[in-house]
Protein backbone atom coordinates (compact mmCIF):
# COMPACT_ATOMS: atom_id res chain seq x y z
CA UNK A 1 0.00 0.00 0.00
CA UNK A 2 3.07 2.31 -0.40
CA UNK A 3 2.55 2.95 -3.79
CA UNK A 4 -0.65 5.27 -5.13
CA UNK A 5 -1.20 5.20 -8.57
CA UNK A 6 1.96 7.22 -9.95
CA UNK A 7 2.56 10.06 -12.49
CA UNK A 8 0.02 8.61 -15.58
CA UNK A 9 -1.05 10.86 -17.95
CA UNK A 10 -4.05 10.60 -19.66
CA UNK A 11 -4.19 8.53 -22.41
CA UNK A 12 -6.32 10.20 -25.49
CA UNK A 13 -8.95 8.27 -26.96
CA UNK A 14 -11.41 9.96 -29.85
CA UNK A 15 -14.74 8.22 -28.80
CA UNK A 16 -16.92 8.35 -32.12
CA UNK A 17 -20.01 8.28 -29.90
CA UNK A 18 -20.47 9.03 -26.36
CA UNK A 19 -22.88 5.87 -25.55
CA UNK A 20 -19.93 3.31 -25.98
CA UNK A 21 -21.33 1.61 -29.03
CA UNK A 22 -18.70 1.98 -31.00
CA UNK A 23 -15.22 1.08 -29.85
CA UNK A 24 -11.65 1.44 -30.98
CA UNK A 25 -9.83 -1.67 -31.64
CA UNK A 26 -6.49 -0.38 -30.86
CA UNK A 27 -7.59 -0.16 -27.04
CA UNK A 28 -7.04 -3.88 -27.38
CA UNK A 29 -3.39 -3.70 -28.55
CA UNK A 30 -1.50 -0.67 -27.51
CA UNK A 31 0.93 -1.38 -25.05
CA UNK A 32 0.90 2.07 -22.82
CA UNK A 33 -3.14 1.41 -22.64
CA UNK A 34 -1.88 -2.05 -21.28
CA UNK A 35 0.76 -0.18 -18.53
CA UNK A 36 -1.78 2.09 -17.19
CA UNK A 37 -4.50 -0.82 -16.47
CA UNK A 38 -2.05 -2.44 -13.94
CA UNK A 39 -1.82 0.92 -12.32
CA UNK A 40 -5.12 1.72 -12.60
CA UNK A 41 -7.14 -0.94 -12.30
CA UNK A 42 -5.42 -3.98 -11.09
CA UNK A 43 -3.44 -1.56 -8.82
CA UNK A 44 -5.86 0.98 -8.59
CA UNK A 45 -9.01 1.15 -6.50
CA UNK A 46 -10.21 -2.33 -7.58
CA UNK A 47 -11.13 -5.52 -5.31
CA UNK A 48 -9.54 -8.32 -7.55
CA UNK A 49 -10.66 -11.63 -6.84
CA UNK A 50 -7.88 -14.46 -5.31
CA UNK A 51 -8.87 -17.18 -4.34
CA UNK A 52 -11.55 -19.20 -2.20
CA UNK A 53 -11.46 -19.68 1.65
CA UNK A 54 -12.02 -23.59 1.17
CA UNK A 55 -8.49 -23.31 -0.68
CA UNK A 56 -7.40 -22.15 2.66
CA UNK A 57 -8.67 -24.22 5.47
CA UNK A 58 -5.30 -23.89 7.76
CA UNK A 59 -3.48 -21.69 9.68
CA UNK A 60 -0.39 -21.14 7.66
CA UNK A 61 -1.69 -22.19 4.36
CA UNK A 62 -0.63 -20.18 1.09
CA UNK A 63 -1.63 -20.59 -2.73
CA UNK A 64 0.55 -17.75 -5.36
CA UNK A 65 -1.67 -16.30 -7.70
CA UNK A 66 -1.45 -13.24 -10.07
CA UNK A 67 -3.18 -9.96 -9.74
CA UNK A 68 -3.40 -8.50 -13.33
CA UNK A 69 0.28 -9.34 -14.07
CA UNK A 70 1.21 -8.94 -10.61
CA UNK A 71 2.52 -12.35 -8.61
CA UNK A 72 0.73 -12.73 -4.87
CA UNK A 73 0.44 -14.82 -2.04
CA UNK A 74 -2.72 -15.00 -0.41
CA UNK A 75 -2.02 -16.75 2.97
CA UNK A 76 -3.71 -18.15 6.39
CA UNK A 77 -1.81 -16.78 9.07
CA UNK A 78 -1.46 -19.02 12.28
CA UNK A 79 -3.81 -15.89 14.19
CA UNK A 80 -6.09 -17.40 11.30
CA UNK A 81 -6.31 -13.87 9.61
CA UNK A 82 -5.76 -14.01 6.04
CA UNK A 83 -3.38 -12.18 4.64
CA UNK A 84 -2.09 -10.96 0.90
CA UNK A 85 1.47 -9.70 -0.07
CA UNK A 86 3.40 -8.98 -3.44
CA UNK A 87 5.53 -12.22 -4.35
CA UNK A 88 8.55 -10.31 -5.38
CA UNK A 89 11.37 -10.08 -2.59
CA UNK A 90 12.18 -6.80 -0.89
CA UNK A 91 15.62 -6.98 -1.38
CA UNK A 92 16.77 -7.86 -5.79
CA UNK A 93 12.90 -8.49 -6.52
CA UNK A 94 13.35 -12.24 -6.94
CA UNK A 95 10.11 -14.19 -6.87
CA UNK A 96 9.53 -15.46 -3.01
CA UNK A 97 7.14 -18.20 -2.78
CA UNK A 98 7.51 -20.34 -6.27
CA UNK A 99 5.36 -23.22 -5.30
CA UNK A 100 1.54 -22.85 -6.09
CA UNK A 101 0.37 -23.66 -2.84
CA UNK A 102 1.44 -25.26 0.56
CA UNK A 103 1.68 -24.47 4.47
CA UNK A 104 4.29 -22.52 5.84
CA UNK A 105 5.19 -20.83 9.00
CA UNK A 106 7.89 -18.57 6.70
CA UNK A 107 8.37 -17.19 3.48
CA UNK A 108 12.19 -17.36 2.39
CA UNK A 109 14.03 -15.78 -0.91
CA UNK A 110 16.30 -18.58 -1.77
CA UNK A 111 18.54 -16.17 -3.53
CA UNK A 112 19.68 -14.13 -0.14
CA UNK A 113 17.68 -16.19 2.04
CA UNK A 114 15.87 -13.07 3.07
CA UNK A 115 12.92 -14.49 5.81
CA UNK A 116 9.45 -12.97 5.72
CA UNK A 117 6.66 -14.06 8.00
CA UNK A 118 3.18 -15.33 7.19
CA UNK A 119 1.55 -11.51 7.15
CA UNK A 120 4.94 -10.52 4.20
CA UNK A 121 6.67 -8.88 7.06
CA UNK A 122 11.19 -9.28 6.60
CA UNK A 123 11.57 -11.45 9.70
CA UNK A 124 15.70 -11.81 9.06
CA UNK A 125 18.20 -10.91 6.82
CA UNK A 126 21.54 -13.21 6.60
CA UNK A 127 24.51 -11.96 7.91
CA UNK A 128 22.88 -8.74 8.88
CA UNK A 129 25.60 -8.02 11.60
CA UNK A 130 28.24 -8.89 8.99
CA UNK A 131 31.09 -11.52 8.90
CA UNK A 132 33.69 -11.25 11.71
CA UNK A 133 32.58 -8.07 12.61
CA UNK A 134 33.13 -6.68 9.19
CA UNK A 135 30.24 -5.68 6.64
CA UNK A 136 26.78 -6.26 6.96
CA UNK A 137 23.81 -3.78 6.88
CA UNK A 138 24.43 -0.40 7.72
CA UNK A 139 23.11 1.02 11.11
CA UNK A 140 19.49 2.51 9.54
CA UNK A 141 18.38 -0.18 8.18
CA UNK A 142 14.99 -1.50 9.31
CA UNK A 143 13.43 -4.73 9.05
CA UNK A 144 10.17 -3.43 9.12
CA UNK A 145 10.97 -0.78 6.33
CA UNK A 146 11.16 -3.74 3.65
CA UNK A 147 9.10 -6.32 4.18
CA UNK A 148 6.79 -7.57 1.21
CA UNK A 149 4.36 -5.21 -0.07
CA UNK A 150 1.12 -5.99 1.72
CA UNK A 151 -2.22 -5.91 0.08
CA UNK A 152 -5.35 -5.12 1.82
CA UNK A 153 -7.74 -8.31 2.19
CA UNK A 154 -11.55 -8.97 2.39
CA UNK A 155 -13.94 -11.78 2.06
CA UNK A 156 -17.42 -12.40 1.25
CA UNK A 157 -19.28 -15.61 1.97
CA UNK A 158 -15.51 -17.33 1.43
CA UNK A 159 -14.43 -15.74 -1.46
CA UNK A 160 -11.33 -12.95 -1.22
CA UNK A 161 -10.59 -10.31 -2.49
CA UNK A 162 -7.29 -8.15 -2.45
CA UNK A 163 -6.54 -4.67 -2.95
CA UNK A 164 -3.54 -2.41 -3.56
CA UNK A 165 -5.03 0.61 -2.99
CA UNK A 166 -5.82 2.12 0.66
CA UNK A 167 -8.39 4.31 -1.16
CA UNK A 168 -10.82 1.43 -2.58
CA UNK A 169 -14.43 1.57 -0.70
CA UNK A 170 -15.04 -1.50 1.67
CA UNK A 171 -15.33 -4.87 -0.53
CA UNK A 172 -19.51 -5.03 0.44
CA UNK A 173 -19.68 -1.31 -1.34
CA UNK A 174 -17.43 -2.24 -3.96
CA UNK A 175 -19.68 -5.48 -5.47
CA UNK A 176 -22.61 -3.48 -4.39
CA UNK A 177 -26.36 -5.17 -3.36
CA UNK A 178 -27.27 -7.07 -6.26
CA UNK A 179 -23.34 -8.93 -6.46
CA UNK A 180 -23.23 -9.64 -2.93
CA UNK A 181 -26.51 -11.16 -3.12
CA UNK A 182 -25.11 -13.30 -5.65
CA UNK A 183 -22.32 -14.58 -4.27
CA UNK A 184 -24.02 -15.55 -0.84
CA UNK A 185 -26.80 -17.28 -2.75
CA UNK A 186 -23.96 -19.44 -4.82
CA UNK A 187 -21.15 -19.50 -2.09
CA UNK A 188 -24.73 -20.68 0.32
CA UNK A 189 -22.61 -23.13 2.49
CA UNK A 190 -19.45 -25.16 2.95
CA UNK A 191 -18.17 -25.59 -0.51
CA UNK A 192 -15.71 -28.28 -1.89
CA UNK A 193 -13.02 -27.78 -4.42
CA UNK A 194 -13.35 -30.06 -6.85
CA UNK A 195 -10.58 -28.98 -9.37
CA UNK A 196 -8.76 -26.74 -11.24
CA UNK A 197 -8.83 -26.24 -15.55
CA UNK A 198 -6.47 -23.51 -17.15
CA UNK A 199 -6.46 -22.17 -20.46
CA UNK A 200 -4.31 -19.22 -22.02
CA UNK A 201 -5.43 -17.01 -24.77
CA UNK A 202 -3.67 -15.57 -27.00
CA UNK A 203 -5.79 -12.10 -26.94
CA UNK A 204 -6.30 -8.81 -25.10
CA UNK A 205 -7.65 -9.78 -21.56
CA UNK A 206 -10.55 -6.93 -22.10
CA UNK A 207 -12.11 -9.20 -24.95
CA UNK A 208 -12.77 -11.60 -22.12
CA UNK A 209 -14.57 -9.45 -19.92
CA UNK A 210 -16.74 -8.49 -23.13
CA UNK A 211 -17.40 -11.87 -23.99
CA UNK A 212 -18.52 -12.64 -20.40
CA UNK A 213 -21.14 -9.85 -20.37
CA UNK A 214 -21.72 -10.57 -23.81
CA UNK A 215 -25.45 -12.23 -23.72
CA UNK A 216 -25.92 -11.88 -28.11
CA UNK A 217 -22.93 -14.44 -28.50
CA UNK A 218 -24.00 -17.15 -26.24
CA UNK A 219 -26.54 -19.16 -27.96
CA UNK A 220 -25.05 -18.42 -31.46
CA UNK A 221 -21.74 -19.59 -30.96
CA UNK A 222 -21.65 -21.79 -28.60
CA UNK A 223 -24.74 -24.55 -30.49
CA UNK A 224 -24.12 -27.74 -27.79
CA UNK A 225 -25.60 -24.76 -24.99
CA UNK A 226 -28.45 -23.95 -27.36
CA UNK A 227 -29.40 -27.31 -28.66
CA UNK A 228 -29.58 -28.62 -24.91
CA UNK A 229 -31.17 -25.83 -23.66
CA UNK A 230 -28.25 -25.11 -21.35
CA UNK A 231 -28.79 -21.18 -22.61
CA UNK A 232 -31.48 -19.94 -25.03
CA UNK A 233 -32.21 -16.67 -26.61
CA UNK A 234 -36.09 -17.83 -26.10
CA UNK A 235 -35.70 -18.78 -22.05
CA UNK A 236 -36.86 -15.71 -19.82
CA UNK A 237 -33.57 -14.34 -18.02
CA UNK A 238 -32.04 -10.85 -18.37
CA UNK A 239 -29.01 -9.02 -17.72
CA UNK A 240 -28.25 -6.64 -14.48
CA UNK A 241 -25.65 -4.31 -13.86
CA UNK A 242 -24.10 -2.58 -10.81
CA UNK A 243 -24.31 1.46 -10.37
CA UNK A 244 -20.91 1.75 -11.54
CA UNK A 245 -21.57 -0.45 -14.71
CA UNK A 246 -18.52 -2.23 -13.65
CA UNK A 247 -20.21 -6.03 -12.78
CA UNK A 248 -22.34 -8.02 -14.26
CA UNK A 249 -24.79 -10.73 -13.93
CA UNK A 250 -26.76 -12.68 -16.92
CA UNK A 251 -29.31 -15.33 -16.09
CA UNK A 252 -32.10 -17.71 -17.65
CA UNK A 253 -33.71 -20.48 -16.65
CA UNK A 254 -33.85 -23.80 -17.79
CA UNK A 255 -37.37 -24.77 -19.16
CA UNK A 256 -39.23 -21.39 -19.56
CA UNK A 257 -39.46 -21.98 -23.10
CA UNK A 258 -39.67 -24.61 -25.63
CA UNK A 259 -38.16 -26.39 -28.29
CA UNK A 260 -40.61 -26.03 -31.01
CA UNK A 261 -40.22 -21.87 -30.10
CA UNK A 262 -36.36 -22.71 -30.10
CA UNK A 263 -36.19 -24.33 -33.20
CA UNK A 264 -38.34 -22.33 -35.47
CA UNK A 265 -36.30 -18.65 -34.33
CA UNK A 266 -33.06 -20.07 -34.45
CA UNK A 267 -34.32 -21.23 -38.35
CA UNK A 268 -36.13 -18.42 -39.12
CA UNK A 269 -32.69 -16.52 -38.13
CA UNK A 270 -30.83 -18.97 -40.38
CA UNK A 271 -28.21 -20.22 -37.64
CA UNK A 272 -28.33 -23.40 -37.33
CA UNK A 273 -31.22 -26.39 -37.44
CA UNK A 274 -29.34 -28.80 -34.80
CA UNK A 275 -28.69 -32.45 -35.53
CA UNK A 276 -26.93 -33.07 -32.59
CA UNK A 277 -28.25 -35.77 -30.44
CA UNK A 278 -26.71 -37.42 -27.52
CA UNK A 279 -26.32 -41.39 -27.00
CA UNK A 280 -25.69 -40.59 -23.40
CA UNK A 281 -27.90 -37.32 -22.62
CA UNK A 282 -27.09 -37.65 -18.57
CA UNK A 283 -24.28 -35.20 -18.45
CA UNK A 284 -26.48 -32.51 -19.40
CA UNK A 285 -29.29 -33.18 -17.25
CA UNK A 286 -30.02 -29.95 -15.08
CA UNK A 287 -30.78 -30.40 -11.36
CA UNK A 288 -32.67 -27.59 -9.71
CA UNK A 289 -30.73 -26.46 -7.00
CA UNK A 290 -31.41 -22.99 -6.30
CA UNK A 291 -35.08 -21.61 -5.33
CA UNK A 292 -34.77 -18.76 -7.64
CA UNK A 293 -35.10 -21.30 -10.30
CA UNK A 294 -32.35 -19.73 -12.09
CA UNK A 295 -30.11 -22.54 -14.13
CA UNK A 296 -27.29 -20.54 -15.67
CA UNK A 297 -25.86 -17.02 -14.09
CA UNK A 298 -22.49 -16.03 -15.35
CA UNK A 299 -21.62 -13.30 -12.88
CA UNK A 300 -18.54 -10.97 -14.04
CA UNK A 301 -17.14 -9.10 -11.31
CA UNK A 302 -14.56 -6.61 -12.46
CA UNK A 303 -12.01 -6.62 -13.01
CA UNK A 304 -10.85 -10.33 -12.59
CA UNK A 305 -13.58 -12.86 -11.84
CA UNK A 306 -16.25 -14.84 -13.49
CA UNK A 307 -18.56 -16.78 -11.13
CA UNK A 308 -20.88 -19.12 -13.13
CA UNK A 309 -23.70 -21.98 -12.50
CA UNK A 310 -24.31 -23.70 -15.67
CA UNK A 311 -26.45 -26.16 -14.69
CA UNK A 312 -24.90 -28.16 -12.02
CA UNK A 313 -21.21 -27.24 -12.70
CA UNK A 314 -20.16 -24.00 -10.25
CA UNK A 315 -16.96 -22.40 -10.60
CA UNK A 316 -15.02 -19.31 -10.53
CA UNK A 317 -12.50 -18.53 -13.54
CA UNK A 318 -9.91 -15.81 -12.55
CA UNK A 319 -8.13 -13.81 -15.17
CA UNK A 320 -4.00 -13.28 -15.16
CA UNK A 321 -2.45 -10.90 -17.53
CA UNK A 322 0.46 -11.19 -19.30
CA UNK A 323 0.89 -8.17 -21.72
CA UNK A 324 -1.19 -6.89 -23.73
CA UNK A 325 -1.92 -10.03 -26.22
CA UNK A 326 -1.76 -12.68 -23.65
CA UNK A 327 -4.73 -13.74 -20.56
CA UNK A 328 -4.90 -17.05 -18.65
CA UNK A 329 -7.80 -18.33 -17.24
CA UNK A 330 -7.68 -20.28 -13.85
CA UNK A 331 -11.15 -22.49 -13.32
CA UNK A 332 -12.03 -23.67 -9.95
CA UNK A 333 -14.53 -26.32 -9.87
CA UNK A 334 -16.52 -26.77 -6.54
CA UNK A 335 -19.33 -28.22 -4.99
CA UNK A 336 -20.58 -28.27 -1.26
CA UNK A 337 -19.43 -30.24 1.20
CA UNK A 338 -22.93 -31.75 1.82
CA UNK A 339 -23.13 -32.87 -1.85
CA UNK A 340 -24.15 -36.61 -2.01
CA UNK A 341 -21.45 -38.63 -3.87
CA UNK A 342 -23.93 -38.52 -6.97
CA UNK A 343 -24.53 -35.17 -7.02
CA UNK A 344 -20.38 -34.76 -7.43
CA UNK A 345 -20.19 -37.10 -10.06
CA UNK A 346 -22.64 -35.51 -11.72
CA UNK A 347 -20.74 -32.22 -11.32
CA UNK A 348 -17.28 -33.89 -12.26
CA UNK A 349 -19.54 -34.95 -15.72
CA UNK A 350 -20.84 -31.22 -16.60
CA UNK A 351 -16.74 -30.79 -16.30
CA UNK A 352 -16.88 -31.48 -19.91
CA UNK A 353 -19.07 -28.72 -20.47
CA UNK A 354 -16.66 -25.64 -18.98
CA UNK A 355 -13.27 -24.75 -19.21
CA UNK A 356 -10.88 -24.77 -22.47
CA UNK A 357 -12.36 -28.46 -23.74
CA UNK A 358 -15.76 -27.35 -22.40
CA UNK A 359 -18.52 -28.13 -25.10
CA UNK A 360 -20.05 -24.84 -24.64
CA UNK A 361 -17.09 -23.05 -23.71
CA UNK A 362 -13.94 -23.85 -26.09
CA UNK A 363 -15.50 -21.79 -29.07
CA UNK A 364 -14.65 -18.35 -26.82
CA UNK A 365 -10.89 -19.51 -27.23
CA UNK A 366 -10.91 -19.16 -30.61
CA UNK A 367 -13.41 -16.21 -31.11
CA UNK A 368 -11.23 -13.96 -28.51
CA UNK A 369 -8.22 -14.88 -30.99
CA UNK A 370 -9.19 -14.67 -34.16
CA UNK A 371 -10.86 -11.02 -33.18
CA UNK A 372 -7.68 -10.27 -31.44
CA UNK A 373 -4.95 -11.03 -35.05
CA UNK A 374 -7.67 -9.15 -36.98
CA UNK A 375 -7.34 -6.17 -35.17
CA UNK A 376 -4.17 -5.60 -34.50
CA UNK A 377 -3.55 -3.76 -37.91
CA UNK A 378 -6.40 -1.73 -37.98
CA UNK A 379 -6.07 2.43 -37.77
CA UNK A 380 -6.81 4.29 -34.94
CA UNK A 381 -10.54 5.13 -36.00
CA UNK A 382 -11.75 1.16 -36.69
CA UNK A 383 -13.91 0.51 -34.11
CA UNK A 384 -16.85 -2.38 -33.04
CA UNK A 385 -19.86 -2.20 -33.45
CA UNK A 386 -22.44 -2.61 -30.21
CA UNK A 387 -26.40 -1.49 -31.04
CA UNK A 388 -27.50 -5.00 -30.20
CA UNK A 389 -30.42 -3.94 -27.64
CA UNK A 390 -30.32 -0.54 -28.73
CA UNK A 391 -27.99 2.20 -28.79
CA UNK A 392 -28.32 5.35 -26.38
CA UNK A 393 -28.46 4.68 -22.47
CA UNK A 394 -27.27 1.92 -20.52
CA UNK A 395 -29.35 0.00 -18.39
CA UNK A 396 -30.72 -3.39 -17.10
CA UNK A 397 -32.49 -5.31 -19.00
CA UNK A 398 -35.08 -8.19 -18.95
CA UNK A 399 -33.92 -9.64 -22.21
CA UNK A 400 -30.91 -11.64 -22.99
CA UNK A 401 -30.11 -10.87 -26.54
CA UNK A 402 -28.33 -7.60 -26.35
CA UNK A 403 -24.81 -5.78 -26.18
CA UNK A 404 -26.27 -3.38 -23.04
CA UNK A 405 -23.38 -5.12 -20.40
CA UNK A 406 -20.44 -4.80 -22.70
CA UNK A 407 -21.15 -1.03 -23.60
CA UNK A 408 -21.98 -1.05 -19.51
CA UNK A 409 -18.24 -2.64 -19.08
CA UNK A 410 -16.98 0.57 -21.20
CA UNK A 411 -18.34 3.27 -19.70
CA UNK A 412 -17.05 1.82 -16.17
CA UNK A 413 -13.50 1.13 -17.54
CA UNK A 414 -13.21 4.60 -18.97
CA UNK A 415 -14.36 6.41 -16.24
CA UNK A 416 -11.41 4.45 -14.01
CA UNK A 417 -8.79 4.84 -17.13
CA UNK A 418 -9.31 8.57 -16.73
CA UNK A 419 -10.70 8.51 -20.95
CA UNK A 420 -14.60 8.43 -20.35
CA UNK A 421 -15.37 11.52 -22.92
CA UNK A 422 -17.59 14.48 -21.55
CA UNK A 423 -21.30 13.63 -21.49
CA UNK A 424 -20.79 9.95 -21.98
CA UNK A 425 -23.15 7.68 -20.76
CA UNK A 426 -22.92 5.57 -17.48
CA UNK B 1 1.33 -63.13 -25.01
CA UNK B 2 5.05 -63.38 -24.30
CA UNK B 3 6.72 -59.95 -23.41
CA UNK B 4 8.12 -59.29 -26.63
CA UNK B 5 4.79 -59.70 -28.55
CA UNK B 6 3.37 -57.88 -25.32
CA UNK B 7 5.56 -54.75 -26.55
CA UNK B 8 4.88 -54.76 -30.13
CA UNK B 9 1.24 -55.57 -30.06
CA UNK B 10 0.76 -52.12 -27.42
CA UNK B 11 3.42 -50.37 -29.82
CA UNK B 12 1.52 -50.66 -32.88
CA UNK B 13 -2.30 -49.52 -30.56
CA UNK B 14 -0.36 -46.66 -29.60
CA UNK B 15 0.67 -46.04 -33.13
CA UNK B 16 -2.45 -46.96 -34.62
CA UNK B 17 -4.42 -44.30 -32.13
CA UNK B 18 -1.93 -41.45 -33.66
CA UNK B 19 -2.32 -42.02 -36.95
CA UNK B 20 -5.97 -41.97 -36.51
CA UNK B 21 -6.21 -39.43 -34.30
CA UNK B 22 -3.73 -37.03 -36.83
CA UNK B 23 -5.35 -38.10 -39.94
CA UNK B 24 -8.94 -36.91 -38.47
CA UNK B 25 -10.09 -40.25 -38.72
CA UNK B 26 -11.85 -39.81 -35.36
CA UNK B 27 -15.15 -42.70 -36.13
CA UNK B 28 -12.50 -45.04 -36.53
CA UNK B 29 -9.97 -44.02 -34.03
CA UNK B 30 -13.30 -44.88 -31.54
CA UNK B 31 -13.24 -48.58 -32.69
CA UNK B 32 -9.65 -48.65 -30.57
CA UNK B 33 -11.84 -48.43 -27.35
CA UNK B 34 -14.04 -51.64 -26.22
CA UNK B 35 -17.92 -50.99 -25.23
CA UNK B 36 -16.85 -50.00 -21.62
CA UNK B 37 -13.68 -47.91 -22.49
CA UNK B 38 -13.76 -44.98 -20.14
CA UNK B 39 -11.59 -41.33 -21.59
CA UNK B 40 -10.11 -38.99 -19.66
CA UNK B 41 -8.37 -35.84 -19.79
CA UNK B 42 -6.75 -34.86 -16.88
CA UNK B 43 -4.44 -32.07 -15.55
CA UNK B 44 -1.20 -33.48 -14.00
CA UNK B 45 -2.20 -30.43 -11.09
CA UNK B 46 -5.11 -31.94 -10.01
CA UNK B 47 -3.58 -35.67 -10.07
CA UNK B 48 -1.07 -34.12 -8.03
CA UNK B 49 -3.45 -32.62 -5.59
CA UNK B 50 -5.92 -35.81 -5.41
CA UNK B 51 -8.62 -33.40 -7.02
CA UNK B 52 -10.90 -35.51 -9.36
CA UNK B 53 -11.83 -32.75 -12.52
CA UNK B 54 -11.10 -33.32 -15.77
CA UNK B 55 -10.60 -31.56 -18.69
CA UNK B 56 -12.56 -34.27 -20.49
CA UNK B 57 -14.47 -37.17 -19.04
CA UNK B 58 -16.26 -39.96 -20.69
CA UNK B 59 -17.68 -42.80 -18.47
CA UNK B 60 -18.42 -44.55 -21.22
CA UNK B 61 -18.27 -45.32 -25.14
CA UNK B 62 -21.34 -43.77 -25.68
CA UNK B 63 -19.98 -40.68 -24.33
CA UNK B 64 -16.75 -41.16 -26.09
CA UNK B 65 -18.80 -40.85 -29.23
CA UNK B 66 -21.06 -38.32 -28.49
CA UNK B 67 -17.71 -35.99 -27.69
CA UNK B 68 -16.90 -36.72 -31.61
CA UNK B 69 -20.60 -36.07 -32.71
CA UNK B 70 -20.55 -32.65 -30.68
CA UNK B 71 -17.06 -31.69 -32.12
CA UNK B 72 -18.30 -33.10 -35.79
CA UNK B 73 -21.67 -30.99 -35.59
CA UNK B 74 -21.72 -28.08 -33.07
CA UNK B 75 -18.00 -26.77 -31.81
CA UNK B 76 -16.13 -24.21 -33.17
CA UNK B 77 -12.46 -24.50 -32.87
CA UNK B 78 -9.29 -23.43 -33.96
CA UNK B 79 -8.51 -25.42 -37.65
CA UNK B 80 -5.45 -27.31 -37.06
CA UNK B 81 -3.53 -30.47 -38.16
CA UNK B 82 -2.13 -32.38 -34.88
CA UNK B 83 1.07 -34.70 -34.60
CA UNK B 84 0.81 -37.12 -32.30
CA UNK B 85 4.80 -38.14 -30.76
CA UNK B 86 4.58 -41.34 -28.58
CA UNK B 87 7.30 -42.47 -27.23
CA UNK B 88 8.76 -44.75 -24.43
CA UNK B 89 5.81 -47.28 -24.23
CA UNK B 90 6.00 -50.13 -21.94
CA UNK B 91 3.01 -52.58 -20.99
CA UNK B 92 2.91 -54.91 -17.99
CA UNK B 93 0.26 -57.48 -18.40
CA UNK B 94 -1.91 -57.91 -15.26
CA UNK B 95 -3.42 -61.39 -13.99
CA UNK B 96 -6.92 -60.00 -14.50
CA UNK B 97 -6.20 -59.94 -17.94
CA UNK B 98 -5.45 -56.31 -18.45
CA UNK B 99 -2.68 -54.93 -19.91
CA UNK B 100 -1.17 -51.68 -18.33
CA UNK B 101 0.58 -49.79 -21.28
CA UNK B 102 2.15 -46.00 -20.52
CA UNK B 103 3.79 -43.86 -22.97
CA UNK B 104 4.58 -40.19 -23.08
CA UNK B 105 3.24 -38.17 -25.75
CA UNK B 106 3.85 -34.31 -27.16
CA UNK B 107 1.51 -33.09 -29.39
CA UNK B 108 1.96 -30.35 -32.16
CA UNK B 109 -0.54 -28.37 -33.49
CA UNK B 110 -0.29 -26.57 -37.01
CA UNK B 111 -2.47 -23.85 -37.97
CA UNK B 112 -3.42 -23.78 -41.61
CA UNK B 113 -1.04 -21.15 -42.42
CA UNK B 114 1.35 -23.41 -41.59
CA UNK B 115 2.58 -22.93 -38.03
CA UNK B 116 3.24 -25.16 -35.73
CA UNK B 117 3.81 -24.78 -32.07
CA UNK B 118 3.77 -27.59 -29.48
CA UNK B 119 0.29 -27.89 -28.18
CA UNK B 120 0.57 -30.17 -25.52
CA UNK B 121 3.12 -32.79 -23.24
CA UNK B 122 2.39 -35.75 -20.93
CA UNK B 123 1.47 -38.81 -20.27
CA UNK B 124 -0.78 -41.72 -21.40
CA UNK B 125 -1.47 -44.53 -18.37
CA UNK B 126 -4.02 -46.40 -19.99
CA UNK B 127 -5.39 -50.16 -19.75
CA UNK B 128 -6.41 -52.41 -22.83
CA UNK B 129 -7.72 -56.05 -23.47
CA UNK B 130 -7.40 -58.67 -25.89
CA UNK B 131 -10.06 -59.08 -27.61
CA UNK B 132 -10.44 -61.56 -30.41
CA UNK B 133 -6.90 -60.63 -32.44
CA UNK B 134 -6.62 -56.82 -31.29
CA UNK B 135 -5.70 -55.11 -28.10
CA UNK B 136 -7.98 -52.42 -27.52
CA UNK B 137 -8.44 -49.59 -25.37
CA UNK B 138 -10.76 -50.21 -22.01
CA UNK B 139 -9.44 -47.16 -20.31
CA UNK B 140 -7.51 -43.94 -21.43
CA UNK B 141 -6.25 -41.60 -18.95
CA UNK B 142 -4.25 -38.88 -20.47
CA UNK B 143 -2.26 -36.94 -17.69
CA UNK B 144 -1.12 -33.27 -19.24
CA UNK B 145 1.73 -31.62 -18.50
CA UNK B 146 0.67 -28.17 -20.12
CA UNK B 147 -2.80 -28.19 -17.95
CA UNK B 148 -2.44 -23.94 -18.92
CA UNK B 149 -4.23 -25.30 -21.80
CA UNK B 150 -3.31 -23.07 -25.01
CA UNK B 151 -6.18 -21.29 -26.42
CA UNK B 152 -8.39 -24.50 -26.12
CA UNK B 153 -8.90 -28.06 -26.56
CA UNK B 154 -11.17 -29.55 -29.08
CA UNK B 155 -9.49 -32.95 -30.81
CA UNK B 156 -8.49 -35.76 -28.63
CA UNK B 157 -5.46 -36.03 -26.79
Amino acid sequence: MKQEMSDLSAIRVDWPRLDYSRIPFWLYHDPEVYRQEQERIFKGKCWSYVALEAELPNPGDFRTTYVGETPVIVARTDGGDLAAMVNRCAHRGAIVRREPRGNAREHTCIYHRWCYGQDGSLTGVPFRRGVKGKGGMGPDFRLEDHGLQKLRVASHSGAIFVTFSHQTEPLEQYLGPVFTKHLSRIFNRPLRVLGYQRQRIAGNWKLYLENQRDTYHGSLLHEFQSTFGTSRATQSGGVTMDDSRRHNLSYARAGTDNDQEFKALYKENKVHESKLRLEDPSMVRNIREFDDGISLAICGLFPNATIHQISNSLGTRQLRTFGPDEFELYWTLFGYEDDSPEMTQHRLSQANMVGPAGLISMEDGEAIEITHRATKSEPRTACSVLEMGGAGPIMNLEHRVNDIAVRGFWSGYARMMGFAPEGAEQ
Amino acid sequence: MNPADLFQTATELMADYAELLDADRLEEWLDLFTEDATYDVVPRENVEQGLAVSLMVCANKAQLRDRITALRQANEYNLHYDCHLVSGVRARATDEGIVQVSANYAVFQTNLEGQSRLFSVGRYQDCARVVGSRLLLCKKRVIVDTFSVPTLLATPL
